[in-house]
C-alpha cells in the first residue's frame, strides 16, 4: 500500500504519538518544535486529503483492515476534508505564534504540558472529523475535551481553574448525553457505523428509544458547540484560558462540534423524518436567531475583550446554525462556509488580542487606549478581522452573510433575513468601540511605553488576515467545497 | 493604451498614489506634489477613457469571479463616465485647495488625510465604473469606510460622535436594506449586471418590484433622504476639503448616482412607469427638498447651512429620477454635474473664509466681500447655481428637470422645484447681499485679513468658472447625460 492511502490514519496517529513525546521530553523549546512540525504536516495531509476527495469522491479507510460496519471506518467526504483543513490550518497558525505567547503566559515548568495538550487536542479534533464511527467519535470527543480542560486551566489567572472546572462539568454532561444517545441508537440498530446507522435508523424511527436518542444527541452536541442557551461554559473558558489556547479553541473546538451536529443529527437522523416531526429545524432557527442577538448584545457590554469576543462566538455559532436550520443546500453551504470563514477571522482576532496581552498585560478595553498608534500592525490586523465580523465586502464575513441571506430569501423567510442583517449591526458596535478606544483615546502612561508585538505573533495574525481577504475576494473555491458538502448532506434528508 | 488598461488604471492610479504619499510623510512639499501628480494622472486616464466612450466604445472588464457566478466587473456607460470625469477633475482642484487650507489651518496628520482621500477617490471611481451591482456595493462600502478617518480627522469628542452617526447610518442602511435588495435581485433575476432596460422586467410581480425598489432607495443612505439624512450635517466636522469634495461631490453623488443607476439599469424606467412604483418617492423627495431648505434657513453656521442645502439638492436628483420621464432622468444626470461644481465652490468659499477670517457663522459675514472679493464673487456664482438662474450650470439642469416633469404632468414635482427655488434664494442671497453691501460689524471676532492662501483662492476661482462654463458650453455634459436616456 502506498503512503497516500494511509493519510486518514496518519492524520490522527501523528499528533497522537507526538503528544507523549512532548510529555516525556519536558523541554519547552523542543516540545514547541515538535508541535510546529506535527501541526504543519497535519495541515499538508489535510490539504492533500481535500484535494483527493474533491477529485475522486469520498475515501473510505478501514482501520486495521476490519471491514465496516464491524471494524472502525474512517470516512472522508468533502465536509470531513473541509473541517480537517480548518482544524489543521488553525492549529498550524497557532503553533507558529505559540512560542512567545506561551513563554509570556505559562510558567516554564508547565510549558511542555501546553504543547502536549495542544497536540492531543489537535488529534481529538481531527479524529472527530475523520471518523465514520459514532462511538469512535465519542472517544476522540473525550480526547479533545479532556485536553481542552487542561488548556483552559493553564491560564495565569486563578479564575481559569474554576472556568476549566465548570467547563469540565458541563462538557462531561454533554459528552455523556452524546454517548447515551449513541447507546440508544445502537440498541435499536446494532451498529455504530454512521453510514450504516443512517440506513437502519429510518426503520425504527417510530420507537421512543430512537426519538429519545435524537433528543439526547441534540442536547449533548448543543452543549459542546455552545449553542445558545447551552453556551454558559464558553465565555469564562475563553476569557481566562491562556490567550493562545483561546485563539486555538475559538477557531476549532466549536466548529468541530457543529460538524458533529451536521454528521450525527442531520446525517444519521436526516432520513428518519424525525427532524421535521420534532420541529428541529424550527427550533434551531429560533435559538439561532436569539443566539445572534443575545451573543452580540452581551458582547457589547463586556469590559474584557476576550469575553466580548467569546460572546461574539456564541452569536456566530447562531449564524452557522441559522444556515443549517434552513436544511436547503444553500443554507447548509452557507453554514459550512461560515465554519471556515469564522475560524479564520475569530482566530485572527484572538491572536491580535494575544499580542495585545503580551504587551499591555491586559485585554480590558480601557487598557487599549491609544494603542492603535503604538501597535499599528496588530491593531490593523484586528481591524481587518473585525470588519470581516461585521461582514464588509472583500472579507470572508461578507461571503458568509451573502449566502445566509440568499438562503433565507430563497426559503421565503424574509423576516429572518432582516433579523440576520440587523444583528450584524451589533457587530459594528462591538468592533467599533475597540477601534475608537485604540485610535481616538489618548494613550495613557502605561500604553505610551508599549511597542509592537514580536513578529512571531504578528506574522501569523497577518497570514490569517490575508486569508480573510483572499477568500473574501475569491470565494469560488471555498463555496465549491461547501456546496459539494451541503448537497451531499441535503440529499440524505427526508423531505 | 487599450480600454481595459484604462478602466483598471482609473481605480489603481489613486490606490498606487497612496504609497508615495505615505512614504513622503516628513516632506510635505513632496507629499503634496505626489497628491497632485496622482490626481493629474487620474484625470488624464479618465479623460482618455471619455475620448473612447465618446466614439461609442463601451469598455467592459471582468476582473475575476468573487462568488460563484458573480464577478467583479466594470463597464463604462455615459452616466458613470460623467460622474468619473467630474470627480477626477474636481480632485485636482480640491488637492490644490487642500494645500492652502490644511497648511493655513495648521491641521495635524496631513499625510493620513491625503492618503485616505486618495483611497476615497479610488472607491468613487469604482462606483462610477462598476459593471454590476455587487461591484458597486463593494466600492460603496469601501467609500464609507475610507471616508471615516477623514470625517473624524480632528479626533475630538464631537468628531467621534459624528463618526458614529456617519458609520451607523451609512453602514446600517447599506447592510440592512441595500444588501438585502441586491441579494433578492440576484435570486429573482439571476444576474446583477447592469443592462439597458433593466434586468427585472417580467421576472417578478408588481408588488415585489415596488417593494424591492423601496428597499433599494432606503438602502442607499448616501442620498441623505429623510429620515436617513442626519449623517451629512454631522460629517461637516471634517476639514473643509473633505466637506467640499466628498460631502458635496463624491460621497453624496455616489448615492444619487446609485439611485439613477438602479432605476435605469436594474429596474428599467419602463418597468417602474408601468407600476407607478416611484410616485411615493416623488413625495418623499419633495418633502426632503422643502424640509431641508427650511432647516437651512434656520442655520447660522455656514457649513451647516450648506449641508442642509446639499440634502435638499440631492433630493432634486432623486425627485427628477422618480418622475421617470426621459427628460427628467437626463436632468437628474445633469444635476449631478451642475450641483457638484456649484456646491464645491460654496464649500471652498466657506473654508477660505474660515482660514482667512476664522469666521464660521453667517451672521458674521457682513462686509466680508470687500476683504475677500474673489472668494465672495465665487460664492455668489455658486449660490446662483444653487438657485438655478443663468448664467450658471444649475439653470441647465433645472430646465431639464422641469421640462421632464411638465411633460409627464407631474405637478408635485413642478411645484416643489418652484417653491424650493424661492427657499434657495431665501437662504443664499442674504449672505451675498450682506457680504457686499453691508458694513462690517466690529465685534470680538474682528481682525484684519485679506484673501485665504492663494492655492485655495485659485481653486475656488476654477470651480466658479467651471459653473459658468457648464452653462455657456454644456455640449459634452448634455451629450453624456443624453446618452443615459438613449439619445445620442
Amino acid at each position: 500500500m502506498r503512503l497516500v492511502e494511509h493519510l486518514p490514519a496518519l492524520l490522527v496517529v501523528v499528533p497522537l504519538m507526538a503528544a507523549p513525546v512532548c510529555f516525556v521530553m519536558r523541554r519547552p523549546v523542543a516540545a514547541w518544535g515538535i508541535s510546529l512540525l506535527v501541526s504543519w504536516s497535519c495541515l499538508a495531509m489535510a490539504v492533500g486529503l481535500l484535494a483527493l476527495v474533491m477529485q475522486g469522491g469520498p475515501i473510505s479507510y478501514l482501520l486495521g483492515g476490519w471491514a465496516a460496519p464491524w471494524g472502525i471506518e474512517y470516512r472522508v467526504d468533502a465536509l470531513d476534508a473541509f473541517v480537517l483543513v480548518i482544524v489543521a490550518a488553525i492549529g498550524a497558525i497557532v503553533a507558529l505564534a505559540a512560542k512567545r505567547s506561551v513563554e509570556h503566559e505559562i510558567p516554564e515548568e508547565r510549558r511542555y504540558l501546553f504543547y502536549a495538550m495542544f497536540l492531543l487536542c489537535l488529534c481529538g479534533l481531527l479524529g472527530m472529523a475523520i471518523t465514520g464511527d459514532a462511538f469512535n467519535l465519542f472517544v476522540f470527543l473525550e480526547i479533545s475535551s479532556l485536553s481542552t480542560y487542561v488548556l483552559v486551566g493553564l491560564g495565569r489567572d486563578r479564575r481559569a481553574l474554576t472556568a476549566a472546572f465548570r467547563y469540565l462539568v458541563i462538557g462531561t454532561i454533554g459528552a455523556t448525553f452524546y454517548v447515551i444517545g449513541i447507546g440508544l441508537a445502537y440498541m435499536m440498530t446494532g451498529t455504530l457505523n454512521m453510514a450504516d446507522l443512517a440506513v437502519r435508523l429510518p426503520d425504527v424511527a417510530h420507537t421512543t428509544t430512537v426519538q429519545a436518542a435524537l433528543a439526547f444527541l441534540v442536547i449533548g452536541i448543543g452543549i459542546k458547540m455552545a449553542a445558545f442557551p447551552l453556551h454558559l461554559w464558553l465565555p469564562n473558558a475563553y476569557a481566562y484560558a491562556p490567550s493562545i489556547s483561546t485563539a486555538f479553541l475559538a477557531g476549532t473546538a466549536t466548529k468541530v462540534s457543529v460538524y458533529v451536529f451536521l454528521r450525527v443529527v442531520l446525517g444519521m437522523f436526516g432520513g428518519t423524518g424525525l427532524l421535521k416531526a420534532a420541529a428541529v429545524p424550527d427550533l434551531l432557527m429560533v435559538i439561532a436567531l436569539i443566539g445572534m442577538f443575545v451573543g452580540s448584545a452581551v458582547a457589547i457590554w463586556q469590559a474584557d475583550l476576550k469575553r466580548s469576543f467569546a460572546y461574539s462566538s456564541v452569536a456566530q455559532i447562531g449564524y452557522i446554525l441559522f444556515g443549517v436550520s434552513l436544511l436547503s443546500t444553500t443554507g447548509l453551504a452557507a453554514g459550512i462556509v461560515h465554519l471556515f470563514n469564522h475560524a479564520l477571522m475569530k482566530t485572527a482576532i484572538f491572536l491580535a488580542l494575544t499580542a495585545v496581552f503580551m504587551r499591555t498585560g491586559s485585554v480590558r478595553i480601557d487598557a487599549l487606549a491609544g494603542i492603535g498608534r503604538r501597535m499599528p500592525l496588530t491593531m490593523v490586523a484586528f481591524l481587518v478581522a473585525g470588519l470581516s465580523l461585521i461582514g464588509v465586502p472583500l472579507t470572508v464575513g461578507f461571503v458568509s452573510k451573502w449566502y445566509l441571506i440568499q438562503a433565507a430569501v430563497e426559503a421565503g423567510v424574509w423576516p429572518a433575513a432582516v433579523l440576520v442583517l440587523l444583528s450584524s449591526l451589533l457587530a459594528v458596535v462591538y468592533v467599533w468601540r475597540v477601534v475608537e478606544v485604540a485610535w481616538f483615546h489618548k494613550a495613557t502612561e502605561a500604553t505610551m511605553k508599549v511597542t509592537e508585538a514580536p513578529l512571531t505573533v504578528v506574522v501569523p495574525t497577518w497570514v490569517l488576515c490575508a486569508a480573510v481577504v483572499w477568500f473574501g475576494l475569491d470565494a469560488t473555491g471555498t463555496m465549491a467545497v461547501a456546496r459539494t458538502a451541503a448537497s451531499f448532506l441535503s440529499q440524505g434528508i427526508a423531505p | 493604451m487599450n480600454e481595459t488598461t484604462l478602466v483598471l488604471l482609473a481605480i489603481l492610479v489613486p490606490l498606487i498614489g497612496v504609497v508615495p504619499i505615505v512614504l513622503a510623510d516628513r516632506l510635505p512639499n513632496l507629499r503634496e506634489a505626489f497628491s497632485l501628480i496622482t490626481a493629474g494622472l487620474l484625470f488624464a486616464v479618465v479623460f482618455s477613457l471619455w475620448r473612447l466612450v465618446d466614439q461609442g466604445a463601451r469598455p467592459e472588464v471582468v476582473v475575476g469571479e468573487m462568488l460563484p457566478g458573480l464577478p467583479i466587473a466594470f463597464s463604462v456607460e455615459p452616466l458613470g463616465m460623467l460622474f468619473a470625469l467630474i470627480a477626477s477633475f474636481l480632485w485636482i482642484v480640491t488637492t490644490i485647495y487642500a494645500i492652502g487650507y490644511m497648511r493655513g489651518h495648521h491641521e495635524k496628520h496631513q499625510t493620513r488625510f491625503y492618503a485616505f482621500f486618495a483611497v476615497a477617490i479610488a472607491s468613487t471611481m469604482g462606483i462610477a465604473l462598476a459593471g454590476n451591482m455587487l461591484t458597486l456595493f463593494i466600492f460603496y462600502e469601501a467609500l464609507t469606510i475610507s471616508t471615516f478617518p477623514l470625517v473624524t480627522h480632528a479626533g475630538t469628542e464631537q468628531a467621534k460622535r459624528a463618526g458614529r452617526l456617519y458609520l451607523g447610518l451609512l453602514l446600517g442602511t447599506s447592510i440592512v436594506f441595500q444588501l438585502l435588495a441586491i441579494i433578492a435581485t440576484w435570486i429573482i433575476a439571476g444576474t446583477l449586471t447592469f443592462a439597458d432596460g433593466g434586468i427585472l422586467a417580467g421576472k417578478a410581480s408588481d408588488t415585489v418590484v415596488a417593494v424591492l425598489f423601496a428597499i433599494y432607495v432606503f438602502g442607499i443612505g448616501k442620498i441623505a433622504i429623510m429620515p436617513f439624512h442626519r449623517w451629512l450635517p454631522a460629517a461637516m466636522v471634517a476639514p473643509t476639503p473633505v466637506s467640499a469634495l466628498l460631502h458635496a461631490v463624491a460621497v453624496v453623488k455616489a448615492g444619487v448616482f446609485t439611485v439613477v443607476k438602479v432605476t435605469v439599469y436594474v429596474f428599467g424606467v419602463d418597468l417602474l412607469v408601468g407600476i407607478d412604483g416611484a410616485v411615493w418617492l416623488q413625495w418623499l423627495a419633495a418633502f426632503t427638498i422643502i424640509a431641508a431648505s427650511i432647516v437651512a434657513l434656520t442655520k447660522d453656521n455656514l457649513k451647516a447651512r450648506l449641508a442642509y442645502s446639499t440634502i435638499s439638492q440631492l433630493s432634486y436628483v432623486v425627485l427628477a429620477t422618480a418622475v421617470l420621464a426621459p427628460q427628467s432622468v437626463m436632468g437628474a444626470a445633469l444635476h449631478i454635474a451642475a450641483h457638484a461644481f456649484g456646491k464645491i465652490t460654496l464649500f471652498f468659499a466657506a473654508g477660505a473664509i474660515m482660514v482667512a477670517s476664522h469666521k464660521t457663522e453667517v451672521s458674521q459675514l457682513a462686509g466680508i466681500g470687500r476683504r475677500m472679493p474673489w472668494t465672495m464673487t465665487a460664492f455668489a456664482i455658486g449660490a446662483l447655481s444653487m438657485i438655478g438662474v443663468p448664467p450658471t450650470a444649475g439653470f441647465v439642469s433645472k430646465w431639464y428637470i422641469l421640462q421632464g416633469a411638465l411633460d409627464a404632468g407631474q405637478i408635485v414635482a413642478v411645484a416643489t422645484v418652484v417653491i424650493s427655488t424661492l427657499l434657495n434664494a431665501g437662504y443664499f442671497l442674504p449672505i451675498v447681499y450682506a457680504a457686499f453691501f453691508r458694513k462690517e460689524t466690529a465685534d470680538g471676532h474682528h481682525h484684519e485679513h485679506g484673501e485665504a492662501p492663494w492655492p485655495s483662492v485659485l481653486a475656488l476661482v476654477v470651480t466658479a468658472t467651471g459653473t459658468v462654463i457648464l452653462f455657456l458650453a454644456p455640449g459634452a455634459m448634455l451629450e453624456l447625460a443624453g446618452a443615459v436616456i438613449g439619445r445620442s
